[in-house]
């Protein structure tokens, strides 16, 4: 998703990626960055809950407009409502994804 | 505060995400200057959940993922803002698609970005979004050629000031 936004920056328009793996998306050059302590899958939030949902995007918009340096990365404080290792096996898929059953396999794993 | 990225991942995951390395021709800033008051700003939305309008999109391709696992599909699908009796399909092998079918606010949030609109915070919502299919290794090439330059030229035909990006 850096890649994307180093695109679309790089034509003139400003962005903000709001992710899980901020540091990840500032090592890969974002120009503007918003992290979120959430599960896979979510990065605005929980299904339905909309206060959730505003308060990431609003960060995301006020990051957006108001950083004056690239690589501006901006945490938001909120905290995942389902207990860890609910949200732990909810996000991953029914599944291991094609890679992840290569490199399983690839580790005598199952 | 800086958030706990791992928090609730597999420890196996680490080593995949820890220290990443930009792509080669990627490791230089690169900065728009973001001029307009928000209020005075259109803004668009893209998302990495390999979202599609059911029956009137092909939905992104799967079945060569999984017969070349470093494989993701690099294209693109172009979502109207309004998504009012639409379906959406997800093409996503990496999460569980359940959560963001059942609201895809979550991913691509445009009926938060109405809430922002109508309380005067943000000018409009772009009247198209976009979205991707996450999962890219070898695509990347083609996300920074074709992709990321075909959304770009949409962007500019809709005058659009600033893009939120939310991979899944």
């Amino acid at each position: 998703m850096p890649v994307l936004a180093r695109r679309i920056e790089g034509a003139g328009i400003a962005t903000v990626v709001a992710t899980m793996m901020p540091q990840t998306a500032v090592e890969l050059m974002a120009p503007r960055v918003v992290g979120v302590e959430f599960p896979f899958g979510h990065p605005f939030g929980m299904p339905g809950d909309r206060v959730m949902q505003r308060a990431v995007l609003d960060s995301a918009l006020r990051v957006l407009a108001g950083a004056s340096a690239f690589g501006t990365r901006v945490d938001v404080d909120l905290e995942w409502p389902q207990p860890r290792g609910e949200a732990y096996k909810s996000w991953q898929p029914p599944e291991p994804s094609p890679i992840v059953a290569r490199l399983l396999a690839g580790r005598g794993g199952t | 505060m800086l958030i706990d990225s791992y928090r609730f991942l597999p420890r196996s995951f680490q080593p995949m995400y820890a220290n990443a390395q930009p792509v080669e021709g990627e490791t230089e800033a690169v900065w728009a200057p973001f001029e307009k008051r928000l209020a005075d700003a259109r803004i668009a939305l893209v998302t990495s959940a390999g979202l599609s309008l059911s029956g009137e999109q092909d939905p992104f391709d799967l079945a060569r993922e999984r017969s070349e696992p470093t494989w993701g599909d690099p294209s693109f699908r172009v979502l109207p803002h309004a998504l009012a009796g639409r379906e959406l399909a997800m093409s996503h092998l990496h999460v569980n698609n359940t959560d963001v079918l059942a609201d895809h606010n979550i991913a691509l949030p445009t009926d938060v970005l109405d809430d922002v609109v109508a309380d005067g915070a943000v000018a409009s919502a772009a009247p198209r979004h976009f979205s991707v299919m996450g999962y890219q290794e070898s695509g990347v090439r083609a996300w920074r050629e074709e992709t990321g330059p075909a959304i770009v030229e949409l962007l500019r035909d809709d005058r659009v000031d600033g893009v939120v990006l939310a991979p899944v």
